[in-house]
């Protein structure tokens, strides 16, 4: 357990240290917004320190109101912070307009001008730089290429469905080779199958062009599965930032646990604890091994996070780190999710992926469970 | 299953009805009335119309189709000079009063707002509300004091005078257009390198264009047709149609005026047509 815990710990180590060497795009420092004053005032961010790496996807993940929308339109230069700076390849941009800042930005509503044809759209960037019509029109082919949309040039952009408008802003906010990409919840108009294409081409066009993108969405599942790093928003405040695996098996916050993905929260307190490994005594009268994360302070009352996939059915012959009363069984195929009460009335719910013919499974039955080692996790 | 069939089919046919009940279409009296408002709108007109081709001197008994009276309006030299007054004043009165409302609604709408953006809103309003009879007089006190202290005469003051009235009508249109363009593209141009001038040329005065378009046709309209203003500010020899056209009455109704009136009616709705072309193809 011990030497687990510690592989895990340097190797997390040099993660960081190979990473800190990749330059930094964007650097924003005690960012503050706050709209209104006095007790109308609304904080919607609160003292954002962030660091973006260059040619990495950065994604904003968080519910509506959490600050994330406002921290891109800052990046982008339509918000002025009310404190704080944002520098760019270590040169201040926070007060610079939009339009000398080498960043584009993919709109949610894509905003393209209904008066150009598509490829006037994907021009207009370089146009408005001074570029030749020569190389503009070299450029633009080059874009309607990449996200294949070459039949495409001469439409009016309303001639469009609503993927190919959407493939279109990117390649208006490509088309200049913007030295961060800006992209504020693009896929949220698509239906369900093309924005889980859209979600695979972002992901290529991203390693194919080189260029760091920030990405915002409140779909926890879009961050997981296109991001280097996520950056977990609430309420103006950044809670966690790391990769996905990170986030999702060593959340660091409640919130963060609860946001993404299923997961068990349970009350305890901690009875003793060695290094980073805490033994916590549940509300039932369990005690259970569990993970204190870096900058979590693992004494007193506590919230222990374990998931569903952490947890399964313990066998005859095994020692149940605890037991619940069943109450729901859900087939899934590949695994069912069963519902359990435990002792202290709180619910907890497992995924087991095994046989399920060994036990009895009628409503009420009291089964045992066993927790995968080094899974459970404190919160702050 | 039969059951549920016919409940299925009975229940769209009877929401049908229900909706067929609600649109106005299907009222009593919407024919009747719908008729009655464009006879009342328009029966003048025809009959204006009719008895301007007529070969007779009277506009009241029809004799027999002729194009004498059009023939006679426009060799009439009063006529003509007044046409051209007219013309002249509402062009630069069209050009001037548009410049300023599309200067005006893009402040009210497109400055980051500002102490006083609801009273300015309000200010360029007001002289749509204020009789025109108060507005003339308050014109011409003014005028006078400045043709008083400055001894300067002409056209201008005209010209001035139709500027100013025209411009609330130019910039209601241009004001609603601006209102329901989204910012999102000019900040989208901003993004993509445009510096606040060129966001302005490339982006928003295109789409802009079909209002600018509307407030520039109803303010030459309105200039062409205003008599209560201009019958206090004109001075000798600034005789505008209407003005002509009222003191010609004064002498007695001849089918000349009908014929100069139909004139000024096919004018408008030429305006109207080349309007409605113009934004249908820029919505395009």
């Amino acid at each position: 357990m011990e030497n687990d815990g510690e592989r895990v710990a340097t190797q997390t180590m040099e993660k960081a240290g190979a990473e800190n060497r990749r330059n930094v795009a964007i650097s924003a420092r005690s960012l503050v917004k706050t709209f209104g004053t006095g007790e109308f005032a609304v904080h919607a961010l609160k003292d954002v320190d962030i660091d973006i790496r260059e040619n990495e996807f950065f994604t904003l993940l968080g519910p509506s109101g959490c600050g994330k929308t406002t921290l891109l339109r800052m990046i982008a230069g339509f918000e002025l912070p009310t404190s704080g700076i944002i520098q760019l390849d270590g040169q201040d941009i926070t007060a610079l307009p939009p339009h000398k800042r080498p960043v584009n930005t993919v709109f949610q509503s894509y905003a393209l001008f209904p008066h150009m044809t598509v490829a006037e759209n994907i021009g207009f960037g370089l146009k408005m730089l001074g570029r030749s019509g020569g190389d503009i029109d070299k450029r633009v082919k080059r874009m309607l290429a990449l996200v294949q949309l070459e039949a495409m040039a001469n439409r009016r952009t309303d001639q469009l469905s609503g993927g190919q408008q959407q493939r279109v802003a990117l390649a208006r906010a490509l088309a200049p080779e913007p030295k961060v990409l800006l992209l504020d919840e693009p896929l949220a108009a698509l239906d369900l199958k093309l924005r889980k294409n859209m979600q695979i081409e972002l992901k290529s066009l991203q390693a194919e062009t080189g260029i760091t993108f920030v990405f915002v969405t409140h779909d926890q599942e879009e961050a997981l599965t296109m991001s280097d790093r996520i950056a977990v928003m609430r309420a103006g405040e950044i809670l966690q930032i790391g990769a996905p695996t990170d986030i999702y098996e060593r959340p660091t916050h409640r919130f963060v646990a609860d946001f993404i993905g299923d997961i068990n929260i349970l009350e305890g307190s901690v009875v003793s604890s060695e290094g980073r490994t805490a033994q916590v005594r549940l509300k039932d009268g369990a005690v259970i091994e569990a993970r204190v994360p870096e900058g979590v302070d693992g004494s007193g009352d506590v919230a222990l996070a374990i998931r569903p996939e952490a947890a399964r059915l313990a066998g005859p012959d095994e020692t149940a780190a605890l037991s619940g009363t069943l109450e729901n069984v859900v087939y899934f195929g590949a695994a069912s999710y069963l519902h359990l009460r435990l002792g202290s009335g709180e619910e907890f719910v497992l995924r087991h992926s095994g046989a399920l013919d060994a036990y009895d499974l009628s409503t009420g039955s009291v089964l045992g469970i066993a927790l995968q080692p080094g899974r459970a996790r404190v919160l702050e | 299953m039969a059951d549920l069939a016919t409940t299925h089919d009975a229940a769209p046919a009877a929401r049908a009805r229900k909706l067929k009940a609600r649109d106005l279409k299907a009222m009593p009296g919407f024919k009747a009335i719908a008729w009655a408002c464009i006879v009342a709108l328009y029966l003048p007109l025809i009959v204006l119309i009719v008895f301007s081709f007529n070969d007779n001197r009277s506009v009241v008994k029809w004799t027999e189709f002729s194009l004498r009276w059009y023939q006679a309006a426009l060799e009439n030299e009063g006529i003509r000079n007044a046409a051209w007054v007219s013309v002249k004043v509402a062009l630069v009165a069209t050009i001037l009063s548009t410049i300023a409302a599309t200067m005006a609604a893009l402040a009210t709408t497109r400055a980051a707002a500002f102490k006083g953006q609801g009273l300015a809103y309000a200010i360029i309003n007001q002289p749509l509300m204020i009789p025109e009879i108060v507005t003339a007089i308050a014109t011409l006190s003014l005028f006078s004091l400045v043709k008083y202290v400055t001894g300067i005469t002409g056209i201008g003051y005209l010209m001035a005078a139709h500027t100013a009235f025209c411009i609330p009508f130019a910039f209601m249109p241009i004001r609603a257009r601006l209102e329901d363009m989204t910012l999102t593209l000019e900040q989208a141009g901003a993004d993509l390198y445009a510096t606040p001038l060129q966001a302005f040329r490339y982006i928003t005065l295109p789409l802009l264009m079909p209002g600018i378009v509307a407030g520039a046709m109803l303010a030459f309209v309105v200039s062409l047709d205003d008599v209560i203003i201009t019958l206090m500010v004109a001075g000798p020899g600034e005789t505008t149609l209407p003005i002509y056209i009222l003191g010609a009455i004064r002498r007695g109704i001849t089918p000349e005026i009908n014929a100069v009136s139909t004139i000024l009616v096919g004018v408008s709705v030429l305006l109207v047509a080349l309007l409605f072309l113009v934004q249908r193809r820029m919505e395009k």
